[in-house]
This record gives C-alpha cells, sequence and structure tokens, in this order.
C-alpha cells in the first residue's frame, strides 16, 4: 500500500505546486484589430515564454474608467493590466485608481543603453502611463468627388471650404482636436492656440468658425463612423484615427486619401490599477516590462498602422504581416507624413474637458 | 356556564385563528419573500443609492477639513485677499491629502464647478514637498533621534501633550487615520516631514516646556512664508472666486448637481441662471418629452390599425400575424438600429428609391436621419409591438355583438366604432401609450446610434457623465429628474384617465 501512496502524493504536490504558481491575467484593450495587434505582438510571445501566466481579454477600454470607480467602491478589482488613452489615464491617476510608475526603474532601456524616460520622451504625459503607439487623429477625403472639380485638399483648413470642396463632413463628437482646428484656421498661430481657448471670446471665436460648417457636418461618436461614412458617399471630407483610414485605403482599397497636415499626435498606453496583491503585481509588471521594450513596439506595428512610443523602436518598423506593405510611411510619425504636427495639451484638457464639453454640446444641441 | 371562546385544551378560540392566521401569513410572506428581495437589491436599493449620490458631497470636507472649517466664517466677495492664516491650513489639509493622493480626487470634483481646480490641486500636491519641511525634520530630529517612527511619535505626544500640542496632536491623529482608511499604512510608515513644521508651530506659540530645547532651534530656521509658497506655485490661489468655490462646496450636502441640472448654478447669493452657452439640460429634457410623445402617437397611430386588424381576423390567421409582429423582437436592437442607418442614409435606400422614382431631384436628398426625424423613426419601429401587443388583447375582449347592435340601431360605421367600439378600447390605448412612453422616454442605444446632434435624449447624457466625465452626483441628479418626471406624469396620467382604466388584456 505504502508504494501506491507516495507517487500518489508526490503527484498531487506536483499539481498544487503547479496551480500554485499558474496565473490568470485579466488585460483590457478596445478590441477589435487594435487588440488583436497587441496580442500578436506582447501577449502571445510573453504567454510562451512563461507558460504559467495566462492572459484573459476584456474589450472594455472604452469604459474603463468609470468600470475601474466602480470596482474600488464594490472592493473588488478583477482587472491586472489596462489600456487607456491619456487623458484617462490622467483622470484614473487624479482619482487614485492607477498606480504611479517609476519610469527607469520599471521599464526596459533601450538596446543602447538609453534610460526608458529619455526613450518614450513627450509620450509620459502622466505619472501613472506607460506609453505604447503613437496614432493620430487627422482628416482624410474621398479622391472621387465631382463638384471639386479636380482639386484636392492639400491644407487642414480646407475642411471649411465649403466653397472650393463642397460636401458633408465628418467630425468628432466632442471639443477636442475640432476646437483646435478651428482656431487654427482662424488665424490663431499653433502655439498661442490654448492660450486664446482659455479664454472666452477665444471658445467663441472657435465655435464661430465651426458654425460656418455645422450644417454640413456629421458628428461621430465611433472611430469606426467615419470610414463607413466615407464608403458610404455620406460624407467626402472627415476625421478619424490614422489607422482607420489605413484599413479603409490599404484593407478595404476605398478612393480615399489620408491629409496629414495639422494631424493631432496622442499617445495610448498601459495603466495599472492600484490595489493589486504584490504577487500579482510583479507579474503585471514583468508583462509590462516586456510588452513595452523597444522590440515588442516595433514588432506591434506590423499589425497595425500606429506608431510605437519609443524613439528606439522606429529604426524596427518593418512590414505589415499579412499585406506585406511597407509600415513606415503610414506611420504617423514618418517625415513626409509629420510635416505639420499639432501636439495636444493633455493638462489643459483635464482642466478644461468638463466646462468645454457642456458648452460644445450646448452648440451642438442648438 | 360554558365559555364559548374555549375550547379543548384550554387555548382561546380568537388566538388559534390569530395563530393559524398568522402561519398563513408568514407563508405567503415566504413565497413572496424571494421576489421582494430581489427588488429590494435590483430596484429599490440601486434608485436610493442614485438619490443618495446627487446630493452627497462629503469629499470635500473629508480632505480639507480645516481649510474648509475657516472658510465657513469668511465672506468672500470680489475684493476679498485670502488671509495667510488660511494658506497655513491648506498647507497642513493637502499635506496629508497629497500623502494618501486623495487631493486630486478632491481637484476633479471641484473642477466640475470651477474649471482649472483640477490642475491647480495637482500641482499643489506635487510642490508642496519643497515647502522645506525636511529642514524642520532634520533640526528636530538632532534633538530627538528617535521621532523618525510612528510608534515613538505617539509616545512623544503621549508623554509631553498637556493641551499645548493640542494642534501637533489632532494633525497626527487625523494624518495617521488618513493614512490607514486609504490602505498606505504600514509597520514601514514613516513620520511626514510636515508634521515636524506642525510640532515647531505648537512649540512658537504655545509655552510647552518641550520649548526650552527646542525653541532656540525652531525660531532659528527659515520661516515657511505658507502664502508666498502657495501664489508661487500659482497665482490663482489669489482668486477669490477659487476659495468661493471650495467654500460653496464643503457642506456634506449640496444641491449644486441638482442646480446644474435644470442650467442653474451655485452662487454666492442663492443659484445663478448658466450663461446661454452653457444652457444645456433642460433643452434636451424638452427634447426627450416631445420625441417620447411623439414615438408614443406614432406607435398609436400605426398600432391601432393593425391591432383593429388582428383582433378581428380568424384564430389561425391572426396568430400567424402575432408573430410577424413578434419578429422583430427576436431581431438584435443593434441590427435593426443598423439597418434603419442604411435605410435611412442620404445615400440610402429610401431616398435612392425617392430620386429613382423622380419625387425628389438628386441634388434634395432628404435628410432622414441623424436628427430626431431618424431617433422617432427607428424608435417608433422598435416600439410598436408594445403598444400593438395591449391594444389587441383588449380589443379581442371587445364583443362583436355591440357594434353589431349599434349598427341595428341605425348608427353609421362610423359612429359605431366612434361611440361604442372606441371608448371599450380605451384601456388597451392607455397600457400601451404608458408602455411605449415610459420605455421611450429612457431610451439610450437608438438614439445614441441614429440621433445625430438634435436627436438624443437625456439618458445620453446621462451615460456621458457616467461613463466619460465620471461626474457621477450630475449624472445621478439628472437621472433622478427622469425619475421625478416620469412619477409626475404618471400622476397627471391617473388624474386625468385613471390608472384603473389601464388592461393589458
Amino acid at each position: 500500500m505504502k508504494f501506491v501512496k507516495i507517487p500518489a502524493l508526490a503527484v498531487g504536490c506536483l499539481f498544487v505546486a503547479h496551480s500554485s504558481q499558474a496565473i490568470d491575467l485579466t488585460v483590457v484593450s478596445w478590441g477589435g484589430a487594435y487588440s488583436k495587434s497587441q496580442i500578436n505582438a506582447y501577449h502571445d510571445p510573453y504567454m510562451e515564454l512563461n507558460p504559467d501566466v495566462n492572459i484573459i481579454h476584456d474589450e472594455s477600454s472604452y469604459e474603463a474608467v468609470a468600470k475601474l470607480r466602480a470596482m474600488r467602491e464594490a472592493g473588488n478589482l478583477t482587472w491586472d493590466l489596462v489600456d487607456a488613452v491619456p487623458a484617462d489615464a490622467i483622470r484614473l491617476c487624479d482619482e487614485g485608481l492607477a498606480m504611479e510608475i517609476d519610469v527607469d526603474e520599471m521599464l526596459a532601456p533601450a538596446p543602447d543603453g538609453t534610460p526608458a524616460s529619455e526613450d518614450f520622451g513627450a509620450s509620459l504625459v502622466s505619472e501613472c502611463f506607460i506609453p505604447q503607439i503613437v496614432y493620430s487623429t487627422t482628416l482624410g477625403f474621398r479622391t472621387d468627388v465631382g463638384t471639386w472639380n479636380g482639386n484636392e485638399p492639400d491644407d487642414v483648413c480646407d475642411v471649411f471650404d465649403l466653397e472650393t470642396f463642397p460636401g458633408k463632413r465628418a467630425l468628432e463628437k466632442r471639443p477636442i482636436n475640432n476646437l483646435e482646428w478651428a482656431l487654427l484656421c482662424d488665424g490663431v498661430a499653433k502655439e498661442d492656440i490654448y492660450d486664446v481657448l482659455e479664454t472666452e471670446e477665444g471658445q467663441n471665436r472657435a465655435l464661430a468658425k465651426l458654425d460656418t460648417i455645422k450644417d454640413e457636418t456629421l458628428w461621430w461618436s465611433a472611430g469606426a463612423d467615419t470610414p463607413q461614412w466615407l464608403a458610404d458617399g455620406e460624407v467626402v471630407f472627415g476625421s478619424t484615427y490614422n489607422g482607420r483610414f489605413f484599413s479603409l485605403i490599404e484593407e478595404a482599397g476605398q478612393p480615399v486619401k489620408i491629409l496629414w497636415d495639422a494631424q493631432v499626435f496622442e499617445y495610448d498606453g498601459w495603466i495599472i490599477p492600484t490595489g493589486l496583491s504584490e504577487d500579482r503585481l510583479a507579474v503585471v509588471m514583468d508583462l509590462v516590462r516586456f510588452a513595452t521594450d523597444t522590440q515588442r513596439l516595433a514588432d506591434q506595428a506590423k499589425y497595425i498602422s500606429y506608431g510605437p512610443a519609443r524613439t528606439s523602436s522606429n529604426a524596427l518598423v518593418g512590414e505589415h504581416a499579412t499585406l506585406g506593405i511597407d509600415m513606415a510611411p503610414h506611420m504617423p510619425g514618418h517625415p513626409d507624413n509629420a510635416y505639420n504636427v499639432f501636439f495636444f495639451n493633455y493638462d489643459w484638457w483635464a482642466d478644461y474637458r468638463d466646462d468645454l464639453d457642456a458648452k460644445f454640446q450646448a452648440w451642438l444641441a442648438n | 356556564m360554558v365559555d364559548v371562546s374555549t375550547f379543548a385544551g384550554g387555548t382561546p378560540l380568537h388566538r388559534k385563528v390569530q395563530r393559524s392566521l398568522r402561519l398563513q401569513k408568514l407563508r405567503a410572506l415566504g413565497l413572496i419573500a424571494p421576489l421582494l428581495i430581489f427588488i429590494m437589491i435590483s430596484f429599490v436599493i440601486p434608485i436610493g443609492d442614485m438619490l443618495f449620490r446627487s446630493v452627497e458631497n462629503q469629499l470635500v470636507s473629508e480632505v480639507l477639513p480645516r481649510t474648509t472649517s475657516y472658510l465657513e466664517a469668511e465672506t468672500i466677495d470680489d475684493h476679498w485677499e485670502p488671509p495667510n492664516n488660511l494658506f497655513w491650513h491648506l498647507y497642513v489639509d493637502l499635506a496629508i491629502a497629497s500623502e494618501v493622493k486623495t487631493h486630486t480626487r478632491v481637484g476633479s470634483r471641484l473642477n466640475y464647478e470651477k474649471t482649472g481646480i483640477s490642475s491647480l490641486f495637482r500641482k499643489s500636491g506635487r510642490s508642496i514637498k519643497r515647502f522645506g519641511a525636511d529642514e524642520y525634520q532634520k533640526a528636530i530630529t538632532k534633538v530627538y533621534p528617535e521621532l523618525v517612527s510612528v510608534e515613538s511619535w505617539e509616545n512623544f505626544l503621549s508623554e509631553n501633550n498637556q493641551g499645548e500640542l493640542r494642534i501637533t496632536q489632532a494633525a497626527f491623529d487625523f494624518w495617521k487615520e488618513s493614512l490607514i482608511e486609504n490602505d498606505k499604512f504600514s509597520e514601514k510608515t514613516k513620520p511626514s516631514d510636515f508634521l515636524f513644521v506642525v510640532l515647531a508651530n505648537d512649540i512658537i506659540s504655545g509655552n510647552t516646556p518641550l520649548a526650552k530645547e527646542l525653541l532656540p532651534i525652531v525660531t532659528d530656521l527659515p520661516q515657511i512664508k505658507f502664502k508666498e509658497q502657495f501664489l508661487a506655485i500659482d497665482e490663482d490661489w489669489a482668486d477669490p472666486s477659487i476659495w468661493r468655490t471650495i467654500q460653496l462646496y464643503s457642506p456634506n450636502f449640496t444641491n449644486g448637481y441638482y442646480l446644474n441640472s435644470v442650467d442653474l448654478k451655485k452662487g454666492a447669493d442663492g443659484p445663478e441662471i448658466r450663461p446661454e452657452n452653457e444652457r444645456l439640460y433642460l433643452l434636451i429634457f424638452s427634447r426627450t418629452l416631445f420625441m417620447s410623445v411623439t414615438i408614443t402617437l406614432v406607435c398609436f397611430l400605426l398600432g391601432y390599425p393593425i391591432a383593429y386588424f388582428l383582433a378581428n381576423l380568424p384564430f389561425k390567421q391572426a396568430n400567424l400575424f402575432l408573430i410577424l409582429v413578434l419578429l422583430p423582437f427576436w431581431t438584435s436592437l443593434l441590427v435593426r438600429t443598423s439597418a434603419w442607418k442604411v435605410l435611412l442614409q442620404n445615400e440610402g435606400v429610401v431616398n435612392d428609391i425617392l430620386v429613382a422614382v423622380g419625387i425628389i431631384s438628386n441634388l434634395e436628398r432628404l435628410e432622414l436621419i441623424n436628427n430626431q426625424t431618424g431617433t422617432i423613426i427607428a424608435m417608433s419601429h422598435i416600439l410598436l409591438p408594445f403598444m400593438i401587443l395591449p391594444l389587441f388583447s383588449v380589443m379581442k375582449t371587445i364583443h362583436p355583438s355591440y357594434v353589431r347592435a349599434a349598427k341595428s340601431l341605425g348608427a353609421t360605421p362610423w359612429t359605431a366604432f366612434r361611440r361604442i367600439y372606441f371608448p371599450q378600447s380605451i384601456p388597451g390605448i392607455g397600457a400601451g401609450s404608458i408602455l411605449v412612453f415610459i420605455l421611450s422616454i429612457g431610451y439610450y442605444i437608438t438614439p445614441e446610434l441614429v440621433g445625430g446632434t438634435t436627436g438624443t435624449f437625456i439618458s445620453n447624457r446621462i451615460a456621458y457623465h457616467i461613463s466619460s466625465s465620471l461626474n457621477w452626483g450630475l449624472g445621478a441628479a439628472l437621472g433622478s429628474m427622469l425619475l421625478a418626471v416620469v412619477l409626475a406624469l404618471y400622476w397627471v396620467y391617473d388624474r386625468m384617465v385613471g390608472i384603473d382604466n389601464v388592461k393589458l388584456g
């Protein structure tokens, strides 16, 4: 009997030991092509290296702020890592829902030894934000509009020019970006825009400029709206994320062109929720260190046309994994595209977002 | 004489009856208990929570207790200057808050009321460490080297505090409490350096025996000028309107969210009307009501003939048609809404047909979607079954002999319908209208997808405040207003039509 018992016990012990090591991580992101690019570039390779870690995907990033706050109130944190835009990261950081990051200690340096804080540079917009990609919100237009007499928009202000470029526009249903473009096209210098927008007159001035195209504009709230409207011919000119334009043009083959002028650079990245247990946190930190190193960020660009947030990754950007297109010219940061870039001021919007959103919505509703 | 109320066993009859009745009641209660508990958990508690959130405002005074109680007595007008003392209180409050990271929460709470407070608090919390408190720590721990642990602080205070270190004691207790409350307290926690500034302040202003040793040391240290320090972080700290906002939102309960939800705002002398370019919610409320009424009317006009037709068909055929009515129910809401997008858009099927037939020219295509028209069309379609079904089941119970009798007595078909049939169908109209109206007034997803800018409901703004701006108080206030509007309309309906006059079958 003894002989039988011992191996059984040993197997039992092994089993227990194994299951106590295996860990399920819930990683939250935006879904769609973007999540797929993360799974391909970060999660799958990480799980291959660490068979004990199992990553579960959740597509709730669009409501991450509210959900994390609800989780805190319920005292039950079920997420381990969350993909968030900087505006949300700042909010979560302010609410104490996201962990503050010591960039150089927690993230990998560049292969040449440049510390992470220098490699990420301007993309470190909040103490809690771990950048991944640079994307841009920019304009695109149909190339087959008869009434344009062969003219093509080459300036962001052409979106306000209904005479040369008649037809419906699509703009995002929020003040951010629209007010900046409006002021830019009303003659305000790029560096003065936020100063002007701080004043009541400046805000009215921006809205007055938008008034000139209000009747011709559809307002989108989902990133997929503009590509669909452009494809259907509902609009001829509109803004969306540059990755959406890439799939519309390169994957769906629609007669659409990107107008890179005054594209608005934005970041996207991770936040680590506060309140993780120590052992979970250790695994999450390890995953984050892996997923934000130079090679991994460059790998992501194989699957989606968003640029890596690290300077050192840019040189490693190669071809699209399935289309075989060289991805570098499609990156918002490529010199041919980034000739006139607008940098979004996150701190400023963190203050003014509530106020201007109320004013913008009141303007829209009237 | 025999006592009729006593049975064998000696228990009075009425008590026995009472007991068996009580048992029956308990059994009945047991049967409905699951439902009762379910309703409590899923309905009563959330609504109570929502009502509470719409007035609750404890955060500000919890995080800034000294500052808010100091401000209580102040009258802040446009020429008011914040006194030096106020910054001293603010310093202690913010030093504790920034250690447990609650200062930014107050900042974003107050930013809903006054733009700029969010970054003001964020910046100040970050810079407050650089006020020079570490010098005080160094100097005092030179004399009392043991003061580097929390425990020795506690001992030190209990030994030396005879009332002269009242402020230090209070600050220390509050500091420790805040850390514990926010899960930041552990064995490794070191006393924060601002505590030494507070201690020095007590030593200078009181006559504690400690002063003998410490007074020369702390008076030697460079004095921290709190007001100047705060103004150096941001000049906005001199702005009376910032302080007024903190003062207005110090009480534990506020009507501010409700004022916001009817386009007013809290002012120094009571509610003020918002400037025109910020008025939003009354417009959206009235739009929500207008569209809900229109949708109910459209559903009635479309549903009544269909229900009449169905009710007068033979049973077998009626069943088949009923399935057709119910068919949309089995299709996903999103699919139906997206289908309307395809049909109604500018380059969509409806416009294409109208152009092809020649009713409109290619340049004057109708705007049928991304506005109120789109919302009304799509939602009428979605809610139509809720009108047809109660109408149908009420019409089923109207016996044909009534109309026949009216006709045989000489009524025209129209009169017979108007005087005999229609009045009997009113309970069905009432039930259908209430159903459709109440469902539509709180609708969210369809207006979001097809409503554009003019066809959205108040629920879309509530969703924005819950999930995006995190202004849950305002979201709760808007939700409570919606609830109040529905209850008020229900009351009006009851007075006018009578709620007994509603039948689902």
